[in-house]
């Protein structure tokens, strides 16, 4: 079984053309439903569906409200390592990119923890660069030693592996697993993609399946958009998300919605995802998939986050650092993007009270 | 007139049990949760600070009130049976409310991983209330493993859709002997009157009022509406009938004694 199954009949259909078919009043039938079909689901990523914005936020807020009510949980990502073997135009940690490279020692890694922990966040992510050597399960195994003692729950963004390997880490205490598909059209993919495993489009695209039977309590996908057109991956996205809730009944599924963001690199994305794209991105997938986790990083604007709390938003980082030792030692490295929001925890905290929202420190206890 | 709820010993007066997730903040959780007049009230232990950092949503439960603290999150009984622990360890008392959901789209609970985590949470002399899917030999399992009360949804949670589940759960009330509290689905006071006028011995109410405009408000709605259908019930409903029955009847001079000369 494979999600590749899907793409491939996907592949060849006439995005563009397909969505300019869609009329008006094809969305206001949609808006009309309770539960969408996947074709249901195209109609609001149409360009046709730009002018119900408004009534998908109120349907999409109401949703969100029923299945999380007015709790918005908040975690930290924790980068661990930034050695990465391959060549990804878009990435300031690509191979190619020249920057002392550096990992946590153990003791790094309890000082960092020490300050997240500090902060009043329970959940984290551990990031790295993809370097099976720099990243590998036992390195990962050890971390985890130490962060069982801080946090509640430990999510893992770092390079696909195997499903055994999921297991053993499954086993060491971490329970999330985030992998962006960067994009969903194979030949930009291979394009983008130089070096490098991350060139295996197949094996990324079932990574989040193995991480479902690795017994993985959530699994969070994405595409960073900006690489492709934004209508067709976010379509193809919602479509893996449902994918995956439908043949993995036990795994929490996430979807979030980056853009490309400067990088230390050179590249400059083709496609400009604006703010109100990325909302009718989020919003239809809201109201396609009632149940997601919609997850929201720092990449975007504070002014940006505040608007977007009501409008489905289930999960939120707050005050990140994208650099190995960010939070101890912020001078000393390169990051992985530039952050917008650089608000503290605090602050973030204070905001969601002031929207009415209560922030969800812990949501789960490793068990 | 005095009707109280028994459950494992404890007399409880209010059949409106209540949830502590959804809120804005604790601050209206509390005043709700008072308002309701509650008095037990279901905590997950996922979401509880158990190293006793003082963040404790517990703190903000009223003293009127019970603690349930519930095993949201298990997806196996294995994991229920640890939450459960780990919630009693940190001094949440010994009942539990056990939910094992391995279907995170439609989050409907397991039923045959719940009567495991129940065969063995009793043993360990928990008072054990049962989150299930309404079926009537999955819920004289849970009885018989010792659970003190069986909540069947009345509809998917949070979905505000009533109580879809009408007809199994209205076996339910006639077959089994513990208390049959229906939980999830109820988004109308209306809805909790219906549920006690059809014999429920309670509901629980989370989503309903957490969302409502006006928690507070809608807490009280609740337990009005709560006592309203037991009052109902215990008096006796008037049969139903799709004909109409006069209540003066024109043949009551007819009896099988009467007559015949």
């Amino acid at each position: 079984m494979s999600f590749y199954n899907v793409y491939e009949k996907l592949k060849d259909q006439p995005f563009k053309s397909l969505f300019d078919e869609i009329t008006a009043s094809d969305v206001e039938n949609v808006l009309q439903k309770d539960g969408l079909t996947e074709a249901d689901y195209f109609t609001l990523l149409s360009p046709a569906a730009e002018g119900y914005l408004e009534e998908m936020a109120q349907k999409a807020h109401q949703l969100t409200l029923q299945h999380f009510g007015y709790t918005m949980q908040l975690f930290l990502p924790l980068y661990v390592s930034d050695y990465c073997v391959n060549t990804c135009k878009y990435c300031s940690f690509s191979v190619d990119n020249v920057f002392p490279r550096r990992r946590l020692t153990m003791e790094e890694v309890e000082e960092e923890a020490q300050a997240i922990y500090a902060m009043g966040i329970e959940q984290i992510i551990i990031l790295s660069g993809e370097s099976r050597v720099h990243s590998s399960v036992d390195y990962l195994s050890k971390i985890m030693k130490i962060l069982r003692k801080y946090f509640s729950s430990v999510g893992l963004e770092v390079q696909p592996m195997d499903r055994e390997e999921y297991e053993e880490l499954v086993e060491s205490g971490i329970d999330t697993l985030t992998v962006f598909q960067e994009t969903y059209d194979q030949e930009i993919y291979r394009d983008l993609h130089t070096k490098g495993p991350k060139r295996f489009y197949k094996y990324r695209l079932d990574t989040p399946e193995r991480g479902c039977q690795a017994g993985m309590r959530s699994v969070t996908i994405g595409a960073l958009l900006g690489l492709d057109d934004w209508r067709k991956e976010s379509y193809i996205t919602g479509l893996h998300g449902s994918y995956l809730q439908d043949n993995y009944l036990d795994t929490e599924i996430g979807i979030s919605f980056p853009r490309v963001q400067p990088n230390a690199g050179s590249f400059q994305p083709e496609i400009h995802v604006t703010d109100q794209n990325m909302v009718q991105a989020m919003l239809a997938l809201r109201l396609f998939l009632p149940r997601a986790g919609i997850i929201l990083s720092t990449r975007e604007t504070p002014q940006l986050r505040d608007q977007l709390i009501p409008l489905g938003v289930t999960k939120m980082s707050a005050a990140s650092s994208t650099e190995v030792g960010g939070y101890t030692q912020p001078e000393n490295t390169q990051s992985q993007f530039e952050i917008s929001d650089e608000r503290s925890v605090e602050e973030v905290r204070q905001l969601l009270h002031e929207k009415g929202y209560q922030p969800v420190m812990k949501d789960w206890q490793i068990v | 007139m005095k009707d109280p709820l028994v459950i494992a010993g404890k007399e409880l007066e209010s059949r409106l049990f209540t949830g502590t997730g959804k809120f804005a903040d604790h601050s209206v959780m509390r005043e709700a949760i008072e308002q309701s007049h509650s008095q037990v009230v279901t905590v997950a232990i996922r979401r509880v600070d158990l190293d006793g950092s003082g963040k404790h949503i517990v703190n903000d439960i009223p003293e009127q009130a019970t603690l349930m603290p519930n095993t949201s999150g298990a997806r196996t009984a294995e994991e229920a049976v640890r939450i459960a622990r780990l919630g009693k360890a940190s001094g949440m008392g010994n009942w539990v409310k056990i939910e094992v959901i391995s279907d995170q789209k439609y989050l409907l609970p397991d039923n045959e991983e719940t009567i495991k985590a129940t065969k063995i949470l009793v043993e360990e002399g928990f008072v054990v209330l049962d989150y299930m899917s309404p079926d009537l030999m999955a819920a004289k399992r849970m009885e018989e493993a010792g659970a003190a009360a069986i909540m069947p949804l009345g509809s998917p949670i949070g979905s505000n859709r009533g109580i879809r589940m009408k007809e199994m759960i209205r076996i339910m009330i006639d077959e089994i002997d513990v208390p049959i509290v229906i939980d999830a689905g109820i988004g109308k006071p209306s809805e909790a009157t219906e549920a006690m006028e059809m014999g429920a011995d309670a509901v629980l109410v989370n989503t309903a009022i957490a969302t409502a405009e006006d928690p507070v408000a809608m807490a009280k709605a609740f337990d009005m509406a709560v006592r309203a259908g037991r009052m109902a019930y215990i008096s006796g409903l008037g049969q139903s009938s799709l004909q109409a029955k006069a209540s003066s009847p024109l043949t009551g001079f007819l009896t099988s004694t009467g007559g015949g000369q």
